[in-house]
């Protein structure tokens, strides 16, 4: 028969060795898979487009009271009227009534020694240019908070669902897969509408129906991917040296297991900004006057047969949030390409 | 089989079926004989050799026994605790005194976790130690598996294969076990990496008095290693005996195939020995043959095979066999 092969290898000095390419802090800190993702965000000429369009959208948020100072500084989101009449006004026209504060860049910037309607009025003299800025403030609030709500609720449901199967994880699904047969912005539009008496107008009604309806998406996603998680080694190993289920679950598996879901989250923020508006559009959620994409677009509605005369009333407004929802779709795409194995290098 | 004060583990008819669901109302079709009535004993301080080809229950065997799988029937006794019937936190307590050690290096450490974490973790979830002092004992752990302590805040992405092995093994070590199952710890390293780690457990076997269940496929590696060995096929243990007397004496026809399949490292012996070939393939766990499990392939296989399961007998002292024709 054989012989015994005894292994002679003495190799010591490896356990002193470690990869030779340099590993930077920012990757150490991120980790390896996070820091592909951020590289990815700036590597193809669309998703540094996106990015470079999300940042002036966060600019243009934050420094809202300088670009268009509020003139009710108690409620800034109200667009400033100046007058009543009806008819709209082009852009350039006088400001003369509720002028706001002239602020240091503008004269610099427009030449002009007085304030006026930058991007016109619309109907009842609002401004639309106060409409776009502030607006941002409420398309980032809204994306957020919803997305955020709608990720949250997701996860949670998702990962009891998928950790521990059997009959639970039977009856949330079903749960979802009813939810689902609703048609999304119809559900939406219709539980805002019923909501919006109740609790008044403002920004809450829409931004409730939206989570109501947004969250099923996710809780399937990370269901999947709990599952495929769930039977990787590492996990075995966390019960082999002891660990709870809580433990196992929050920092070996959902860690593990987020990503994707957290992708769809960013591609759905341009989404659900674009519901919102829709919804605004339609008269559901803020009172008239709030400064919101879609509200100051529904001011255009009345003088749709003579937009080669108002065609600032939809173009300012349309053009933000085409740019804003374009922003998030860019990025958005990018995060799937570097997250998508078979996607990966294609584009 | 007695159980005395020499045995640390004792497992006695362990049988493991994995349910098998079909159609729409999930109604059980059939089951996965992966474990079939196993028994055997693991003396304290010994190495014992478990091998077999893919499929053949090894690696199932090693998981029931730390009731990663709960099995169906059957009896795992550890230093006198039927573990099978432990639950919830009597059982997590109990998973100090045995670890394991994985096969895959790269599946078997969370990504997202630096080796400290990973190897501290084991101290963390059992209070072992506290605060600073979890660090120190990290350290002196990757010391212990010739790992620099510097690396302690690294992920596992950043090592190699061998590290990475030896991470593992430290995380195994972490909480002073007397027992670990070695789960084809050496089967995904390059071979030059294969016999440093090999050389690091039987220096930490010497060193802490360790028990290893050693499962593998490398027969060399084995033979290397092991004090006994138990040869499986298709969910049975169908040998098992002292290291020496099994590679040189091998009485059952499936060890005896086994042994002649490893290479020998000289052209001339190698072309001239007689090999036994077996023909076809492994039968499904699903629906295992009757009689000996090994019968469909056996050279020598006669009627009675069909009949009935040769009981596991110990036909010298200390060789045990499945098989009716072994004498």
């Amino acid at each position: 028969m054989t012989q015994p092969v005894t292994p002679t290898g003495n190799n010591e000095l490896l356990g002193t060795a470690v990869a030779m390419r340099k590993i930077t802090r920012f990757e150490r800190l991120l980790g390896p898979d996070n820091y592909r993702i951020m590289q990815g965000l700036f590597k193809t000429p669309a998703s540094i487009a996106g990015s470079i369009l999300i940042l002036l959208f966060i600019l243009v948020a934050i420094f809202a009271p300088v670009l268009a100072p509020p003139v009710t500084p108690n409620d800034p989101y109200k667009i400033p009227r100046d007058g009543f009449k009806s008819q709209p006004r082009e852009p350039g026209s006088d400001w003369t009534k509720n002028v706001p504060d002239i602020p240091f860049w503008y004269k610099a910037v427009t030449g002009n020694e007085e304030w006026v309607h930058l991007f016109g009025t619309a109907q009842g003299q609002y401004d639309i240019y106060y409409g776009v800025i502030w607006g941002t403030r409420t398309a980032f609030r809204a994306g957020f908070i919803v997305v955020l709500s709608t990720l949250l609720i997701g996860v949670v449901v998702g990962s009891v669902s998928a950790y521990y199967g059997g009959l639970t994880d039977n009856i949330l699904m079903r749960i979802v897969d009813v939810l689902l047969v609703l048609p999304g912005l119809m559900a939406t539009l219709i539980l805002a509408a019923v909501l919006t008496p109740i609790i008044g107008k403002s920004t809450l009604p829409v931004m409730i129906s939206l989570i109501a309806f947004g969250w099923l998406g996710y809780s399937r996603i990370i269901r999947g991917d709990i599952l495929s998680v769930k039977q990787r080694d590492f996990i075995l190993a966390a019960r082999v040296i002891g660990a709870k289920d809580s433990r196992i679950l929050f920092r070996h598996i959902i860690p593990n297991a987020i990503v994707p879901t957290m992708v769809l989250a960013s591609l759905d923020i341009g989404t659900v900004t674009l519901s919102f508006s829709a919804l605004s559009f339609l008269g559901i959620g803020v009172e008239v006057g709030y400064a919101d994409w879609g509200q100051v677009l529904a001011f255009a509605r009345n003088w749709i047969t003579s937009l080669n005369t108002y065609w600032y009333i939809i173009v300012y407004p349309g053009v933000t949030l085409v740019l804003f929802v374009l922003g998030w779709n860019l990025l958005g795409d990018a995060l799937r390409d570097v997250l998508d194995p078979r996607m990966r290098g294609k584009v | 089989m007695t159980s005395n004060n020499d045995f640390l583990l004792h497992v006695d008819d362990l049988v493991m079926h994995f349910p098998i669901y079909r159609g729409v109302f999930q109604r059980k079709v059939g089951a996965v004989h992966a474990v079939d009535r196993v028994s055997f004993d693991v003396k304290k301080g010994e190495t014992l050799g478990l091998v077999g080809e893919s499929g053949c229950g090894k690696t199932t065997v090693g998981r029931t026994i730390l009731q990663l799988y709960r099995p169906t029937s059957g009896k795992v006794e550890f230093e006198g605790v039927d573990l099978v019937r432990l639950k919830g936190e009597d059982m997590r307590r109990m998973r100090r005194k045995m670890q394991m050690i994985f096969q895959d290096p790269y599946a078997s450490l969370n990504p997202r976790m630096t080796v400290e974490q990973l190897v501290g973790e084991p101290l963390l979830v059992h209070n072992v130690v506290a605060g600073k002092e979890i660090n120190d004992r990290v350290k002196q752990l990757l010391e212990l598996v010739k790992l620099n302590p510097s690396f302690a805040n690294r992920y596992a992405h950043e090592f190699s294969g061998g590290q990475r092995q030896r991470i593992g093994i430290a995380r195994a070590l972490a909480l002073n076990p007397n027992f670990i199952i070695c789960d084809e710890p050496i089967s995904a390293l390059d071979v030059s990496i294969q016999a440093q780690v090999v050389n690091l457990l039987e220096e930490l076997q010497a060193q802490f008095g360790l028990t290893y269940l050693f499962i593998a496929h490398d027969l060399s590696m084995v033979r290397h290693i092991s004090t006994r060995v138990a040869v499986m096929y298709l969910g049975v243990i169908m040998e098992l005996a002292d290291r020496d007397e099994l590679y040189n004496n091998p009485l059952h026809p499936y060890t005896q195939a086994l042994l002649s399949a490893v290479p020998i490292p000289d052209p001339i012996a190698d072309a001239r020995r007689q090999r036994v070939i077996l023909e076809g393939d492994v039968p499904s766990p699903v629906n295992p043959p009757s009689g000996c499990r090994f019968r469909t392939r056996c050279p020598i296989a006669v009627a009675m095979c069909a009949e009935s399961r040769p009981e596991f007998r110990e036909i010298k002292p200390g060789h045990f066999v499945a098989c009716h024709l072994a004498k």
